[in-house]
C-alpha cells in the first residue's frame, strides 16, 4: 500500500518561517526591534498604553501645575493614592483574565476594612488577626461569588451586581449610618502614612533591580545553552537596565526630605509600595510560572479547550473571584489606613471603576485570556496621576467624574480595537 | 505521483507506488483472496476477526491473520437518543500502523460514533475491546488512559497561548512548583521534528497567529505526544486549502507509519483514498462495509454512502 500523497516532502517553504527557524536563528536587537514593531501594528498593545498615558500625563499636568505637581510632597502622596486601586485592580486582572468581572470588588473591599476596623475597635484584637480576618470575610464573599457564577452559571455581570448592592448594605449594618470607625492601629495606620527608612529603602531597590536582572539573565542562559527561543541578549540587558533605573529613581524620589517644614524630616518610600511590590512578584510568578496561572489563561482563552484538555474550569473560576476578593480585602485595610478610618461608604462611589480602568489601561483585556499583573501597576499610576492632577488643578466633582469615565471609556476602545486589529492580522 | 481521481480503483493503487509496510502487503493478499465476501448479518469484509460472526447462527471462521490484530475492535454496537435509535449494530476496527477512514452521509453517525469510542457518549450494548481486551470507556478520561486521543473538529486549542503552551496544556511539566518550560518547549519541537512537520518557524508562536493547517498539525501533534495508540481525527482537512490539506494528510500518513492507529472521519473521497489503508462506511447507523482501499473503488465507497450497499458490499437488503 502506499501513500497515494504527491511528492515526499512538502512544498517548498521559505526557510526564513519553517523549521524553527525562529527558535534556532540568533536574535539580535534590529530583529527584536522589527518583532516589536509587526506586534504593535497587529494589535498586541502590551503596556505602550499605558506608558505613553503615563508620560503624557505626567507632561501635561507639570506644564499645568509645574510648581506643585513635581513636588516632592506630590509624588509621595501619589504613590499611597494607587496604592488601594492598585491592590484592588491586581485581583481583578486574575478575574477579567477569564473574561468575567467583579462589580462588587470595591464594596468588598469596604466591608473587609469594616471588620477589620470593628473587631480592632469594639473587640480590641490586634492588628494581625483583624487583617487576617477581613481577608478572610474577603475569601468567603470570593468563593461565593464564584460558586454562583462557576456552579450555577449566573452572569458574574449580575452576581457581582448583586453583591455590589447586598454588601453596602452589611457595611451599612456593621458602622451604623453616618458613622465612621477611626483606624488607630500603629502597624495598619503606617502602612500608608509611614516610611521606610531611607538606608532601607535603597537597599530594597538595589537588591529588587539585581535580583530582577539577575532572574532575567539567567534565563536567558539556560534557554541559550539548551538551544531554545530566546531573546536578543541586548534586549535582556536594556529591559533589566530600565527596571533598574525606574526603582532607583523612584527610590530616589522617595527619599528627599519632604517635610514641609525644616525642623523635621519625612523622607523614604510608603511602607505600602512594598507591599505591592510583593503582590506583584508574588502574581507574576503565579501567572506566567505555575501550572495554576497557565490554566487560567487557558480558561480565559478557550474554556471548552480547557476543560477537554483535563482543566477543572470549575475550580478555576471560583478561585479567580477568591483571589479578586481577597485583594480587595488588602485593597480595604491600605485605604483605610490612607483615611485613618473606615466610613459607611468605603470602597463605595468609583473605587471599583477605577481599579477597572487601572487593569485595563494597564493592558488587561476585558475579553479575557490577556493580561499581566504588572498592568495593576502601571494602569494604578495612570488612574491615580489623573485622580492627583485634577485634585491640584481644582476641577469640580462634576468634570472629575467626566473625565474619569471618559479615560476608562478610552482604555476600553484601545482594548477592543487592539483585539480587532489582532483577528484581522490572525493574531 | 498525484492524487487519485474518481476512478482510483485497486488496479490503480496497486500500481501507484512501493509497497511500504510488510503487512499491508500480506493483507492486500489477503483481502485479494475473499473478494466481495460479505458477513451475514451486518457487514466487515475484513479477515481480521478470528471470532465466530455473532449474528449469523452460523458459526463461520474467518482466515485467521496473525500479523494484525486490531487494537480498538467493537462490536455490535447500538446507541439510542431516547426514541433514535442513532447506531444500530455496529461493528468497528481500527489497526496499529494503519489509517481506517470512517465515511458516512451526514446523520450517519459517525460522529456519535467517535463520541461512543471516547467516551463522550455511553453506547447502550456492544462489545468495545481494546488491545484485545474487554475495555470500559466510561468518560473521555478512560479513553486518554487507554491511549485513545480525539482531535476534534473545532480543534480545541487556546490562541491566546503559544504552540508549547498547547501542546501541554492540562499535562504541564513541572519542576517543583514551577513549570519546566525549558522541558516542555525541547519535547514539543522534538515531537513536531519527529512527525516531520517542516511550517513552523518558532514553538513559542502563538496559536492566533498560525494558519488553518498549522493549527491542524499542532492540535495532531498534541494526541500524539501522549503515547497514544489510537488518534481519531474528525475532517482534519475540512476548511483547508489544497496545499494545507495535503500537509495533513502527509502527517496524518506518517502517525500510521509510526504504528498509531489512525482514524480519519472525511467526506472528501479524494482524501480517503489517498491516506486510507481500510474504509468503513457507516450508512444510516449501520456499517455498511469495512472494506480495504485497495478492494474497493470510489465508485463502491460512494454507493455504500448513498444507498448501503453497492454490488457484493454492504447491507443486505
Amino acid at each position: 500500500m502506499s501513500t497515494d500523497i504527491p511528492g515526499g516532502k512538502g512544498p517548498a517553504v521559505k526557510l526564513a518561517d519553517a523549521d524553527f527557524a525562529n527558535d534556532l536563528r540568533e536574535h539580535d536587537m534590529r530583529s527584536a526591534v522589527r518583532d516589536y514593531r509587526d506586534r504593535i501594528r497587529s494589535g498586541e498593545l502590551g503596556a505602550l498604553p499605558a506608558i505613553l498615558g503615563l508620560t503624557g500625563l505626567i507632561v501635561l499636568f507639570t506644564a499645568l501645575k509645574p510648581e506643585t505637581f513635581l513636588s516632592e510632597g506630590n509624588i509621595a502622596n501619589l504613590f499611597t493614592q494607587a496604592l488601594p486601586i492598585t491592590i484592588l485592580a491586581m485581583g481583578l486582572v486574575f478575574v477579567l483574565l477569564l473574561g468575567e468581572i467583579d462589580l462588587s470588588a470595591g464594596v468588598a473591599s469596604g466591608v473587609c476594612a469594616a471588620v477589620m476596623a470593628k473587631l480592632m475597635v469594639d473587640s480590641g484584637q490586634p492588628w494581625y488577626v483583624a487583617v487576617l480576618s477581613a481577608v478572610a470575610v474577603g475569601i468567603v464573599l470570593g468563593t461565593a461569588i464564584g460558586w454562583l457564577v462557576s456552579v450555577l452559571r449566573i452572569p458574574s455581570f449580575v452576581v457581582t451586581l448583586a453583591f455590589f448592592l447586598g454588601i453596602q448594605g452589611i457595611t451599612l449594618w456593621m458602622i451604623g449610618e453616618g458613622g465612621t470607625v477611626p483606624v488607630r492601629d500603629d502597624v495598619i495606620v503606617a502602612l500608608a502614612n509611614k516610611n521606610m527608612p531611607v538606608p532601607l529603602g535603597w537597599t530594597l531597590a538595589a537588591l529588587c533591580a539585581a535580583g530582577y536582572a539577575a532572574t532575567q539573565l539567567l534565563r536567558w542562559k539556560r534557554q541559550r545553552d539548551r538551544r531554545l527561543h530566546s531573546r536578543p541578549l541586548q534586549l535582556v540587558v536594556a529591559q533589566s537596565a530600565v527596571v533598574a533605573v525606574v526603582l532607583l529613581a523612584g527610590t530616589y524620589l522617595l527619599s528627599i526630605d519632604r517635610a514641609p517644614s525644616p525642623l523635621i524630616t519625612l523622607a523614604g518610600i510608603p511602607w505600602g509600595v512594598p507591599l505591592v511590590g510583593v503582590l506583584l512578584i508574588g502574581c507574576t510568578f503565579v501567572l506566567s510560572r505555575t501550572a495554576y496561572g497557565r490554566h487560567i489563561y487557558a480558561v480565559g482563552g478557550n474554556a471548552e479547550a480547557a476543560r477537554r484538555a483535563g482543566i477543572n474550569v470549575t475550580r478555576i473560576r471560583i478561585s479567580v473571584f477568591m483571589i479578586g476578593s481577597a485583594f480587595a480585602a488588602v485593597s480595604g485595610i491600605v485605604a483605610a489606613s490612607r483615611l485613618n478610618s473606615v466610613a459607611t461608604d468605603a470602597g463605595g462611589g468609583n473605587t471599583l471603576l477605577y481599579a477597572v480602568g487601572a487593569a485595563v489601561i494597564g493592558g488587561t483585556s476585558l475579553f479575557g485570556g490577556r493580561g499581566k499583573a504588572r498592568d495593576a501597576v502601571l494602569g494604578g499610576l495612570v488612574i491615580a496621576i489623573i485622580e492627583n492632577g485634577l485634585g491640584l488643578l481644582g476641577t469640580k466633582a462634576y468634570l472629575s467624574y467626566l473625565i474619569t469615565g471618559v479615560v476608562l471609556l478610552l482604555a476600553a476602545s484601545i482594548d477592543a480595537l487592539a483585539r480587532r486589529r489582532r483577528s484581522s492580522t490572525g493574531r | 505521483m498525484n492524487l487519485p481521481g474518481g476512478g482510483g480503483g485497486p488496479a490503480a493503487r496497486a500500481a501507484a507506488g512501493p509497497p511500504v509496510r510488510p503487512h499491508a502487503l500480506e493483507a492486500g493478499r489477503n483481502g485479494a483472496a475473499t473478494p466481495g465476501y460479505r458477513h451475514p448479518g451486518a457487514a466487515d469484509t475484513l479477515g481480521g476477526h478470528d471470532r465466530p460472526s455473532r449474528d449469523g447462527g452460523v458459526a463461520r471462521w474467518e482466515p485467521l491473520r496473525m500479523s494484525v490484530t486490531p487494537v480498538l475492535d467493537l462490536r455490535g454496537i447500538d446507541k439510542s437518543f431516547g426514541s433514535v435509535k442513532v447506531l444500530h449494530d455496529v461493528a468497528f476496527s481500527a489497526y496499529p500502523g494503519e489509517v481506517t477512514a470512517l465515511v458516512g452521509d451526514n446523520g450517519a453517525g459517525k460522529t456519535t460514533l467517535v463520541k461512543c469510542i471516547g467516551g463522550i457518549h455511553p453506547f447502550d450494548s456492544g462489545e468495545y475491546r481494546f488491545d484485545g481486551a474487554p475495555a470500559r470507556v466510561g468518560s473521555p478520561r478512560d479513553a486518554a488512559a487507554l491511549g485513545i486521543e480525539i482531535v476534534h473538529q473545532d480543534l480545541a486549542l487556546c490562541e491566546n497561548l503559544d504552540i508549547v503552551q498547547n501542546l501541554f496544556l492540562g499535562r504541564e511539566r513541572r519542576r517543583g512548583l514551577m513549570l519546566d518550560e525549558a522541558g516542555m518547549e525541547e519535547l514539543a519541537r522534538g515531537t513536531l521534528a519527529g512527525l516531520s512537520v517542516r511550517t513552523i518557524g518558532s514553538v513559542r508562536q502563538r496559536i492566533s497567529t498560525l494558519s488553518g493547517g498549522q493549527r491542524q498539525t499542532v492540535a495532531i501533534a498534541r494526541a500524539v505526544l501522549w503515547d497514544s495508540k489510537v488518534v481519531i481525527l474528525d475532517e482534519p482537512a475540512a476548511a483547508l486549502g489544497v496545499v494545507q490539506t495535503q500537509q495533513v494528510l502527509e502527517l496524518v500518513r506518517r502517525l500510521a507509519d509510526k504504528g498509531l492507529a489512525v482514524v480519519l472521519i472525511s467526506h472528501n473521497m479524494n482524501d480517503v483514498f489517498a491516506v486510507s489503508d481500510r474504509i468503513a462506511a457507516l450508512y444510516l447507523g449501520r456499517m455498511a462495509a469495512q472494506v480495504r482501499t485497495s478492494d474497493v473503488t470510489h465508485r463502491q465507497i460512494v454507493e455504500l454512502i448513498t444507498a448501503g450497499v453497492s454490488g457484493d458490499l454492504g447491507l443486505r437488503r
